[in-house]
């Protein structure tokens, strides 16, 4: 039995805004009957059509579907369409407290019916998801690019994987099967997942870089506190540092931080290690330069 | 104090019979003896294991020799299998059938991995074995036909005598995993040519952690479990003695109340199963009318899904199971209903119940008073089945 949340079982049990809404503004639908989910959105706006005034929706699916799609009405009710855009798969589930992993798919199909209605309102779409099954991008829709799906079985997009690896920061083809159901019946295009979500990843790492040497930047201009840099060159001798010397049988103690300078005392086989100095200086020195300062020095205590 | 459950999930597994857990009792207390020490204490557990397995094997009309204790169906299951393959090794098929427990697929998956060929017969929209197309796949190359006796999602009961036939006019040994049936349906396996029979305990009021596997007397067996002179040297490891007396004690009572099984509680599933397709609209039976456990109903409720009702069944304590994919964390329907061809409206919305002599007409009352709401509460939330 799953372990849901009592915020979930609440609004399995007693769905908020349930139902049709003959003259709403904008609808959004995705899933189909076959996949075992689908949701069905509704809203009205102000006059203004600035502001959801009202949400009511359909859903066919477990516990955590239906509880998702409520939680998301009571999100949006009362917001702009602005502020909601940014509605993500995180907000419903954490609105819930939590999902099981395994359920994380039902919080997606919340966001993506809500893309599909705004993408409704802004007149991009008819309010159904296709048969690709992607909420927005309609008017570019490239079958060889993108939008090519990948899982048959579930009619799910490239673009659907990359997105929901990149929110969700997913790490393995499991997770990708939990948050998008790809995958999830033959297994036939795991492989292709996995390829995917490798090459996601990849690219997620070098805008990490690419913003880490802006970070540098910034830093310079908000410098860390005493403490801040203390607390920093502890974590990162604790978690990237030690681990690494630790592998070769090695390891180092942190001795001192004295304004840039920080003082270590070689341990295990590091200790009388005619390379250790080296390594101080070459690993130990660039990774504390990497991670905290570029102005700190390394020494021996 | 106990909460009352009206616990209709008895495929899943049982209540162990009070007279079951009065006469194990003594083999978890005093009784503690190792059957293969040499003195008296010893000797007493050697004993009632020798009644346990004279007791199963007068349920299934079999001789006590041919009863081997495991712990479980799935470990009977594996040990047939793979015997089977081991002691017919010139034979590189296998033909078992697409509805079977994952205890007998998972293991022919991997054996196909290991170059066996392996063919799965098709069902019929309501569960039955397509017998012709079965027949056509046996042949000179099968080592094994493995068939559940009664399955456990639909209960249909397979015509297991005829396909052992077809089986051994091509030299072929069979095996029938009878985890549901045993206990339910009365059998005789002294007037049929059955080589391996697998059973589990907790499935007919004993409880978890014991099963056996029938080994027809003269069919050779290689053993899965090595290590020791137990059960014969067939089945090494020292034996769950108060699993065994439970058994033995278990199958003595399904043997005794095998015409209630019969009469009262397949009284009970078809009232229940004609009372919830009368009061909820699209509503549809899924397995086989006939030839099917007596204890057995599996309905889809077409446009809502699964793991919704049996929550809000769960809130008024009432225990059921669904072959809808949400209830067991996989994104597709259950095999059977696949295999089946029940469409995905009604696949999803699966729900089975599984009664047992524990029962009650209350019980019955009560499911058929609280399922309609639900479904209809359901209907009302799902965006389907208003104007298809």
């Amino acid at each position: 039995m799953w372990d849901y949340t009592e915020k979930v079982m609440d609004h399995f049990l007693h769905p908020r805004n349930v139902g049709e809404m003959p003259d709403a503004d904008a609808v959004g639908e995705v899933g189909n009957i076959t996949c075992g989910d689908a949701l069905k959105l509704f809203l009205k706006l102000d006059e203004a059509k600035k502001t959801i005034v009202d949400a009511k929706f359909q859903t066919f699916g477990c516990a955590s579907a239906i509880a998702s799609a409520s939680a998301l009405t009571e999100l949006v009710i009362g917001k702009s369409v602005v502020e909601v855009e940014a509605i993500s798969n995180d907000d419903i589930a954490g609105f819930l407290g939590s999902l099981p992993e395994e359920k994380m798919h039902c919080s997606v199909m919340g966001m993506e019916a809500l893309q599909e209605a705004l993408a409704n309102l802004r007149g991009e779409s008819d309010g159904k998801a296709s048969d690709h099954g992607h909420a927005h991008g309609h008017e570019d829709y490239d079958p060889n690019g993108l939008d090519r799906i990948v899982c048959i079985c579930f009619s799910v997009s490239e673009r659907q994987i990359r997105e929901v690896v990149r929110n969700n920061a997913l790490e393995t083809v499991d997770q990708v099967t939990n948050y998008c159901k790809a995958g999830g019946s033959c297994g036939g295009c795991k492989e292709q997942i996995d390829t995917i979500l490798k090459d996601e990843l990849g690219r997620m790492e070098e805008e990490d870089a690419a913003s880490t040497e802006e970070g540098t930047v910034s830093e310079e201009k908000a410098p860390l506190t005493n403490l801040q840099k203390m607390m920093l060159i502890q974590q990162v001798v604790n978690d990237d540092i030690r681990p690494g010397l630790q592998a070769d049988g090695g390891d180092l103690e942190l001795v001192d931080v004295d304004g840039d300078r920080v003082v270590v005392k070689l341990k295990g086989s590091c200790s009388g290690c005619p390379g250790a100095q080296v390594t101080l200086k070459r690993w130990v020195e660039a990774q504390l330069r990497e991670k905290v300062l570029p102005t700190i020095t390394v020494e021996q205590a | 104090m106990k909460k009352h459950v009206i616990y209709a999930d008895n495929n899943a597994t049982t209540q162990v019979a009070p007279e079951v857990v009065e006469e194990m009792m003594p083999y978890l207390t005093d009784l503690y003896g190792n059957a293969s020490s040499i003195h008296t204490f010893g000797g007493q557990v050697r004993h009632a294991i020798d009644t346990g397995r004279e007791r199963l094997a007068n349920l299934l009309g079999a001789m006590p020799c041919e009863i081997l204790f495991t712990s479980c169906g799935t470990e009977s299951d594996n040990a047939a299998i793979l015997s089977a393959l081991e002691t017919n090794v010139k034979r590189r098929k296998i033909v078992t059938t697409r509805v079977e427990h994952p205890a007998v697929l998972s293991l022919c998956t991997e054996m196909q991995q290991r170059g066996y060929h392996v063919e799965y017969c098709p069902v019929n929209h309501q569960g039955r074995l397509c017998v012709d197309a079965l027949s056509k796949m046996v042949d000179d190359e099968t080592a094994l036909v493995s068939v559940m006796w009664a399955n456990n999602e639909t209960g249909n009961v397979h015509p297991i005598a005829q396909i052992a036939e077809m089986a051994h006019q091509h030299g072929a040994l069979f095996h029938t995993d009878a985890v549901q049936a045993v206990g339910k349906i009365p059998m005789n396996l002294s007037k049929l040519s059955i080589d391996f029979l697998s059973l589990s305990g907790h499935k007919l009021h004993a409880p978890k952690g014991v099963g056996a596997l029938y080994v027809r007397r003269g069919v050779k067996f290689h053993p899965f479990l090595r290590g020791g002179h137990q059960e014969h040297g067939l089945r090494a490891g020292t034996e769950n003695v108060a699993g065994i007396v439970a058994l033995g004690r278990a199958a003595q009572l399904a043997e005794g109340n095998m015409a209630e099984e019969r009469t009262r509680v397949a009284a009970m599933r078809d009232r229940l199963e004609s009372g919830l397709l009368r009061s909820c609209p699209d509503a549809k039976l899924n397995g086989s009318p006939d030839s099917r456990l007596p204890n057995t109903t599996n309905i889809s409720f077409e446009y809502i899904e699964g793991e919704s009702i049996l929550l809000h069944l769960n809130q008024f304590d009432i225990a059921a199971s669904s072959g809808s994919a949400c209830t067991s964390g996989s994104l597709e329907p259950s095999h059977v209903m696949r295999a089946m061809g029940v469409p995905y409206t009604a696949a999803h919305g699966s729900v089975r119940f599984s009664l047992s002599r524990y029962n009650t007409n209350e019980d019955i009352d009560f499911i058929l008073e609280k399922v309609p709401p639900i479904i209809h509460l359901l209907r009302d939330i799902s965006p389907f089945g208003r104007d298809q």
